[in-house]
């Protein structure tokens, strides 16, 4: 496994380099794992990203570099300190530096000579894919799909003059045949918006937010192929009372955003789940409150978002563990959200949204599609809010039934309209919350891996789903087989059946999340009476790996 | 069902949104609307509650907030006759934004504004178009702030059909609302509603006294002329069809729309699914 580092400032093309390489390392066949760090700036500052990259499935990022690739001094001066003794830093001979890891190469001149100094990106490509032993046997298949067609022939001989200028040093891992260059290379809000395309969703409506707004990007520039309609809304009141308003029309339809942008939807889901409009929130946090930090990330949303909007009636909530759990879980929420006639809101975050990560090519035959009532399934007079045993009453669409079709904010009759009575708001409200009772049952378990029998028991949800894994693995290599993890995708309503078995099993429970507050340790607390032992708890906006985790854990975060 | 019922109301008797619900059930009938084919979306307020009384499918969301809701409605499915009927204060306060905003989307929805400039739920106080010096129990030395001129507002931020009418003149309101509704694009009519609850200054003899109708000579496609128009306040107060414009609307201007097709026939076709899938490999 290797991990290169590629960093400089903003605007001086450190994405256009990773996305490249990436491509190229997946193409070769590794299995290929990548962070962005950047700041909230269009100019200056420092950005970087870190691939990661092995012969087998990555789950976490790493601290610990085995190369850096430096387009400014900047890089250089704040990582090499986690670079490898044995590790290189790749840089252009005006980057002055006596660290004896360099590899200086005058890559602007070359760019020059070649005939663009933007090339010099593509050098330092060449460069890296002759010091881990690759061929360019690729190249050319990888430029067509990262650069413009009048673009390739140039950035593909920046490629080979980078590759010819250095001699190979390391050996390149073993690949089995095939191993991951037909896997897609994705990341997590673009898995999450194609997710919802194949999940059948027809009108997405948001306000730019970071780091939400890739997911924007992604369905605008899909929308004519896909058949949506995609609409950046005034604000994000606006937004959220779009989708309601297609949704209620017969549009699958989903708002997304960041918690400030939430924060404006709040009393939208109030509606959503007192009209009961199928309706797919997404939340992509970060750090809060308020503006927080734009870019970086974080898992302080939960209590909010369980709790969001007044009154009380039913919702789901899931966070998305990785970039394929992205995908097949916002397909599941707008059938979720269709099924129940619900608010369902996903939570990612910026780690996930921004990482993208090797997936098995996702298979649409696992998505069923759930419809809204047929017509002629009324019997006699049509009720919009009709009680019924699960509480699930039928929804036609307005327009495309004789019948007449109500939605309204205030308590209403089976009909739809405006009452105070009291006989009938109790069974309005039973009615609403007795969704919950069907879909408790569905609800998926959180998903457990370590240990066949675990003595200490990590609790975490969400992103830190591929971190957690990578400790647990590290962990009971290093101590004996005696550490497990429940990571939860459902978080509300909180599954608890596995949660309780385990629990009883182990000696110690630490929660492990991206907060400061130990928000997972707190609903389970509230809805199982368990109480975890311990917590690891990080909340400066940069996601924890695995070897943090098994480094907090083996300094005593286990009493 | 090709009539439009009035379902029991809960309006003060003498309330202009009477006036305004039966000229809407003539205009609808008139028009050969299909009670099943009409969504009439509203927020909340007394004029909100418009969607309550009259048989067709109907949208009661939240406080300002029907605009967002009925233009997306309409992006749905493109077969809807989708009618915004709510307040001055719903509209161009707590919606303002909206307001504005859709005027540049240019959905084709209708938009009556029930405008008796005065809060009649809330029980007095001051909106957005309430007149300064006019007290209340919350303005109680008088409203100090500007009113909106919302047929000034609407002209300036690009609107198509911009009218006035007034809930006293029953006969030229049911001609404005037929004109707004057949109106491809977004319409607004700001309608003249006395309060008889709360305001005691806009009366239906105050509008009576001050409103005249536009002439047949008015040319409503001449926009300074409009707003010369929309600027008359005071004691005179023209209604009609103030500003008129054929602009492309948000269905012509959007790719997908533009097909022809409501968006709700539209299946997702797994071939484009998977075509976008492998993209990303």
């Amino acid at each position: 496994m290797y991990n290169l580092l590629i960093g400089g400032a903003a605007g001086q093309g450190v994405d256009t380099t990773v996305t490249m390489l990436e491509k190229f390392l997946k193409k070769s066949g590794y299995f290929v794992f990548t962070v962005r760090d950047f700041m909230s700036r269009v100019r200056e500052g420092h950005n970087f990203s870190v691939i990661r990259f092995a012969n087998e499935k990555i789950t976490s990022h790493s601290n610990v570099l085995d190369g850096i690739i430096a387009l400014n001094d900047e890089t250089i001066q704040l990582h090499k300190g986690r670079l490898k003794e044995n590790g290189f830093i790749l840089c252009d001979t005006i980057i002055k530096t006596d660290d004896t890891r360099a590899i200086r190469l005058n890559m602007n001149d070359m760019a020059k000579e070649i005939g663009n100094p933007r090339v010099s990106g593509s050098i330092s490509v060449g460069v890296v894919l002759k010091l881990f032993g690759e061929t360019l046997e690729k190249a050319e298949e990888v430029m067509k799909a990262s650069v413009k067609e009048q673009y390739v022939k140039i950035n593909l001989e920046a490629i080979e003059q980078g590759y010819k200028s250095v001699e190979s040093k390391y050996e390149g891992l073993e690949r089995r045949e095939g191993n991951y260059e037909n896997h897609m290379l994705i990341s997590g809000n673009e898995a999450l918006a194609l997710g919802a395309i194949a999940g059948g969703l027809k009108f997405y409506s948001a306000y730019p937010m970071s780091p939400s707004t890739s997911i924007l990007e992604y369905l605008a520039s899909k929308s004519s192929e896909a058949g949506l309609v995609v609409e950046q809304a005034e604000d994000e009141i606006a937004a959220a009372n779009m989708a309601i308003g297609a949704s209620f029309a017969g549009a699958r339809a989903m708002t997304g955003t960041s918690g400030g942008g939430f924060s404006l939807k709040v009393e939208s889901i109030g509606l959503a789940g007192m009209a009961e409009i199928p309706v797919v929130y997404v939340n992509v946090q970060r750090p809060g409150p308020a503006t927080g930090l734009p870019t970086r990330t974080e898992q302080s949303d939960l209590k909010f978002i369980i709790s969001a909007s007044q009154g009380e009636f039913p919702r789901m909530v899931i966070a998305v563990r990785d970039q394929e759990d992205a995908f097949y879980q916002t397909a599941r929420a707008l059938n979720m959200a269709e099924k129940y006639q619900i608010p369902v809101i996903i939570l990612s975050d910026q780690y996930i949204a921004d990482s993208t990560s090797t997936v098995k090519p996702f298979d649409i035959s696992r998505i069923t599609m759930v419809k809204a009532t047929d017509e002629s399934d009324i019997e006699g007079e049509y009720l919009r809010y009709r009680y019924t045993e699960d509480g699930i009453s039928p929804r036609l669409i307005p327009g495309r039934t004789k019948h007449l079709v109500t939605a309204d904010s205030d308590e209403h009759t089976e009909r739809g309209w405006i009452t105070e009575s009291a006989e009938t708001r109790i069974k309005m409200v039973d009615k609403r919350m007795k969704k919950l009772e069907k879909l408790y049952e569905e609800l998926q378990e959180p998903e457990y891996i370590g240990a066949d029998e675990c003595e200490i028991l990590l609790l975490g949800w969400g992103s830190t789903y591929g971190p957690i894994i990578e400790a647990v693995d590290k962990l009971n290599e290093r101590e004996g087989s005696k550490y497990g993890a429940l990571i939860f995708g459902d978080i509300y309503p909180l599954p608890r059946k596995r949660l309780e078995e385990m629990s009883k099993r182990a000696s110690c429970i630490i929660n492990v999340e991206q907060n400061a507050t130990g928000q997972l340790a707190g609903l389970i607390r509230e809805s199982t009476g368990i109480s975890c032992t311990d917590s690891i708890l990080k909340y400066d906006g940069r996601q924890i790996t695995g070897e943090e985790i098994v480094e907090k854990i083996m300094k005593g975060g286990r009493q | 069902m090709t009539t439009f019922n009035t379902y029991e109301t809960a309006w003060c008797p003498g309330c202009g949104n009477f006036a305004i619900l039966n000229a809407l059930k003539t205009t609808l009938e008139e028009l050969g609307k299909k009670p099943n084919k009409v969504l009439m979306a509203a927020g909340i307020g007394q004029a909100a509650k418009t969607p309550q009384y009259i048989s067709a499918n109907s949208f009661c969301g939240l406080h300002g907030r029907s605009i967002p809701a009925a233009v997306a409605a309409k992006m749905a499915n493109k077969d809807l006759t989708v009618i915004v009927n709510t307040g001055d204060g719903d509209s161009y306060g707590e919606g303002g934004n909206h307001f504005i905003h859709n005027i540049r989307r240019n959905v084709d929805i209708t938009h009556f504004v029930h405008d008796n400039q005065i809060y009649g739920l809330t029980k007095g106080q001051a909106s957005p178009t309430t007149a300064i010096g006019h007290v209340t129990p919350v303005q109680t030395d008088g409203s100090h702030n500007e009113p909106i001129n919302p047929l000034l507002l609407a002209i300036a931020s690009g609107a198509g059909f911009v009218a006035r009418a007034f809930s006293g003149d029953r006969e030229h309101l049911v001609s404005v609302m037929k004109e707004a509704i057949m109106y491809p694009g977004y319409a607004l009519v700001d309608i003249f509603q006395p309060c008889v609850s709360f305001n005691k200054i806009n009366t239906n003899a105050y509008y009576r006294e001050r409103v005249y109708r536009l002439d047949e000579n008015y040319d409503s496609s001449d926009k300074m002329k409009a707003i010369q128009k929309a600027m008359e306040i005071g004691d005179s107060l023209p209604i009609g069809v103030i500003y008129k414009e054929i602009k492309p609307t948000f269905h012509e201007k959007n790719e997908v729309l533009a097909r022809g097709e409501s968006l709700i026939d539209i299946e997702t076709n797994p071939e484009v699914v998977n075509k976008l899938i492998e993209e990303f490999v």
